[in-house]
């Protein structure tokens, strides 16, 4: 717990670029939602953002393999790494909590159970609760559920493989076995791409072929914001493990020192775990 | 955008002066100044806003605001006194204070200090900036219920991603802390031997880390549901706007601890020190700290009881709300117990210390009140629901930080504060806030709701009132400002130790205390 050699950065310019950055993106994004300015300013924004999260990524990069990190600054960035993942868990629990309160409480009280009962009587009197749902209003117009069996069942099985590959790439990096590593993590990201590949395919079946959109009631709600904002974050842990996968080319990482790689492995189980319970709670039940 | 291995050394030997010292640094003084000073800004502006609303309300009837600009003053004061003035508040305190308490050389993540920070004053503008849109700022409240809120104007869109800023911004900044407290104590200061201040903080940022992304999954929704034809919060799609208040909750009773854990932490640091006593009961303030966090988990409908719940759910949230009277009764028996038979002085942050005490336990009586489901009925979204949170949040909360400033400030400058300047402002910030906020617990009780620009003439004479309190309550603060400053232009000449009864490695280091706080760990017994 020594803290004399604590690695402190003297200064750094990447926060405020990246802040700059953020304001633009979401200036943009705002002006564009109202209906006032193209998607111009967003992108540019967003191509700021991700030279500074190059430039900053780098940065750190060359002070890790520079031998600037100890022991305590690794212990540092495995707190930080953890607690991250922990908000991650509670931004998607908010979505599933709004999934089970649709499920469990407003679908039912719609249909006239509990003190519901005047509601339905008054608005919508032959509406049933019956789940998937469009809600009372039909919204969306009728729609196909999209099934457990098929591709969501097939998707499961590949983060699942995924999730065994990073760690037969781990084990590679512990025990010196360059190759395992390489062809794990080639592995690995190869089964995050075609994962997110299928859900792109699922969604325009489902745009196209099944009428189930964004806007079909609370089930089109929550089954495009939890498999949407899910999918976002599989693609950024393929592409942090692809960045993971370059620097293990180049020869970065020791079989002892590499939390690079065990941040990026942490993150794609954090995705895999969420992806259990959609398929449980959004596709099978 | 890349730079060479030679660029980075060569960054290390020079030092930026002037604005780019402050744009880059990754000091935990420096930022923690940054976050002190932006909150202060930040408390001015709200605090302006508050004054545009108790203006308005010095007499029935429409006089300065048209209702809709009143509107978007209430919902600006809320949204920049908590994110803007407290949270930062309490955030640069932390900066300053973590490390010198473990005796660390500085926060464990330097760089996410400097970002945690720099967020902010962007995020801000873009908040304030829609108060200049032709369609006018946010409107709906700080709570930004839907359906209200989904009908704003353009400002919609950019309240929510400058919320969603903030919200990064604390959870990077509370990840910090987490990383600090847990990974860079001096060697020998276990759990139970940090000083308590550092404890709410630890437990702080747990609330931080677990409400504010749920914040932002329920105005996320918000947005897709007005832009991209979701109906999480409409009942024709099955949705349900009582959802939207259900998820809000969730963050915002944690929220609320979350503004006020540090606050405990604060006065459970200052009381002792002028006691001349050791913190009574420290291991119980522990676990009564963390009672209230776990608490604060299972209360959040006791804000929606008029809603419609089902009476199984208004009777849950009644009792775990009532509960957490005893983790906080517990709190402020140790106080008191505390100072018993202490050698007790009455310096500046000793008086907002003590003021803090008392007139924070009213504000957590009318909470008990709010919490008794079936009396709720009749104080929901009265006055007295005003009175209740600016008692907590004010004489609490805002006591706290002004006590903090006081208490440290000859340790981060070496400058020692008027003293007698300081008792000043402490008797009319105490006498004006209770002149501002007590009155409305009458009108609250005879039912002047809130969030109106007009009322019955009835309430007239403590409306008045108030607003007398209110303008006596800012010009206060103007005497706050005028002691900072005059206390940067003295010599430097307080002693290491401060305090005669001042516990804690703070207080090992000279004052003011070094760019970076324990180059070599302290040795703690």
């Amino acid at each position: 717990m020594s803290g004399s050699s604590y690695y402190v950065p003297h200064e750094t310019k990447w926060p405020f670029l990246a802040t700059i950055a953020l304001m633009i993106m979401f200036t943009g994004l705002a002006n564009y939602m109202n209906d006032e300015s193209t998607l111009t300013l967003t992108l540019t924004g967003l191509g700021l953002l991700l030279l500074v999260i190059y430039g900053w990524f780098s940065y750190v990069v060359r002070e890790s393999e520079g031998g600037l990190y100890d022991d305590q600054v690794d212990m540092s960035f495995r707190w930080g790494m953890a607690w991250f993942i922990f908000s991650e868990v509670m931004f998607f629990a908010a979505f599933f909590g709004a999934l089970y309160y649709a499920r469990e409480l407003s679908l039912p009280w719609l249909a006239g159970d509990g003190s519901g009962v005047s509601t339905n009587q008054e608005l919508w009197p032959t509406f049933e609760n019956v789940w998937p749902s469009n809600g009372p209003a039909n919204y969306g117009g009728d729609f196909v559920v999209m099934k457990a069996a098929g591709i969501p069942a097939l998707n499961t099985i590949i983060l699942l493989i995924s999730g065994l590959t990073v760690t037969w790439a781990h084990h590679g990096l512990k025990e010196g076995k360059r190759n395992q590593l390489i062809l794990g993590l080639i592995a690995t990201v190869l089964l995050g791409f075609i994962f997110v590949g299928f859900q792109a395919y699922e969604y325009s079946h489902a745009y196209n072929d099944l009428n189930l959109k964004m806007s079909s009631g609370i089930y089109g709600s929550t089954f495009y914001m939890l498999t949407g904002f899910h999918g976002f974050h599989v693609t950024l842990g393929a592409i942090m493990l692809t960045v993971i996968l370059f620097r293990c080319i180049r020869g970065h990482f020791t079989n002892q020192n590499h939390f690079g790689f065990e941040a990026v492995a942490w993150y794609w189980h954090f995705v895999d775990v969420v992806w259990l319970g959609l398929f449980v709670f959004v596709y099978w039940l | 955008m890349s730079t060479n291995i030679d660029h980075i050394k060569e960054e290390h030997h020079h030092q930026p002066s002037g604005l780019m010292r402050w744009i880059t640094t990754t000091n935990h003084k420096d930022i923690g100044s940054l976050y002190l000073w932006f909150s202060l800004l930040m408390f001015f502006i709200g605090g302006f806003m508050a004054l545009i609303i108790r203006a308005e309300l010095f007499q029935p009837g429409l006089q300065l605001v048209v209702p809709g600009f009143f509107n978007q003053m209430t919902t600006m004061h809320a949204l920049i006194m908590i994110f803007g003035a407290l949270m930062p508040a309490f955030v640069g305190l932390a900066n300053w204070q973590l490390p010198m308490m473990i005796g660390a050389p500085d926060m464990a993540l330097p760089r996410l200090n400097n970002w945690s920070f720099w967020i902010l004053p962007f995020a801000f503008t873009m908040l304030l900036s829609t108060l200049f849109f032709e369609s006018g700022g946010p409107a709906a409240g700080w709570t930004l219920y839907p359906p209200l809120s989904l009908q704003g104007g353009n400002s919609m869109p950019f309240v929510i991603f400058s919320l969603h800023l903030l919200g990064a911004s604390s959870i990077l900044g509370a990840i910090n802390v987490i990383a600090t407290i847990l990974n860079m104590r001096a060697p020998g200061m276990t759990l139970m031997k940090m000083p308590i201040f550092v404890w709410t903080w630890l437990i702080t940022a747990f609330l931080l880390i677990a409400a504010m992304p749920v914040l932002a999954g329920a105005i996320t929704m918000l947005l897709t549901d007005r832009f991209y034809g979701t109906s999480f919060f409409t009942a024709a799609g099955g949705g349900d706007p009582v959802l939207f208040q259900h998820i809000f909750w969730f963050f915002g009773h944690p929220e609320v601890y979350i503004l006020i854990l540090p606050a405990f932490g604060i006065i459970s640091t200052i009381i002792p020190a002028f006691s001349r006593k050791k913190l009574f009961g420290y291991d119980s303030m522990v676990y009564a700290t963390a009672s209230i966090a776990l608490l604060s988990f299972i209360v959040w409908a006791h804000h929606m009881f008029t809603v419609g719940m089902p009476l199984a759910g208004e009777i849950f949230f009644m009792f775990t709300t009532m509960l957490i009277a005893v983790p906080t009764g517990v709190k402020v028996f140790n106080w008191v117990a505390t100072m018993w038979r202490g050698s007790m002085t009455f310096e500046t942050p000793m008086l907002f210390s003590l003021a803090f005490i008392i007139l924070f336990t009213i504000g957590g009586f009318s909470g008990l009140m709010l919490a008794i489901t079936p009396a709720d009925f009749q104080y929901h979204d009265t006055y007295f629901v005003v009175a209740h949170f600016h008692y907590v949040l004010v004489p609490g909360a805002i006591f706290a930080v002004i006590a903090a400033v006081y208490y440290w400030i000859p340790k981060w400058t070496g400058k020692m504060y008027n003293e007698t300047l300081g008792k000043v402002h402490f008797w009319m910030t105490t006498i004006f806030v209770n002149i501002t906020f007590f009155p409305m617990h009458f009108v609250g009780l005879a039912g002047m709701p809130r969030r109106i620009p007009d009322y019955a003439v009835q309430f007239t004479d403590f409306n008045m009132i108030a607003s007398i309190g209110a303008f006596g309550f800012g010009l206060s603060q103007l005497l706050f400002v005028y002691i900072l400053f005059q206390t940067l232009r003295q010599p430097v000449t307080a002693a290491d130790k401060s305090w005669e009864g001042a516990e804690g490695l703070e207080w090992t280091l000279p004052s003011p205390a070094p760019y970076h706080s324990f180059d070599t760990p302290p040795k703690v017994d």
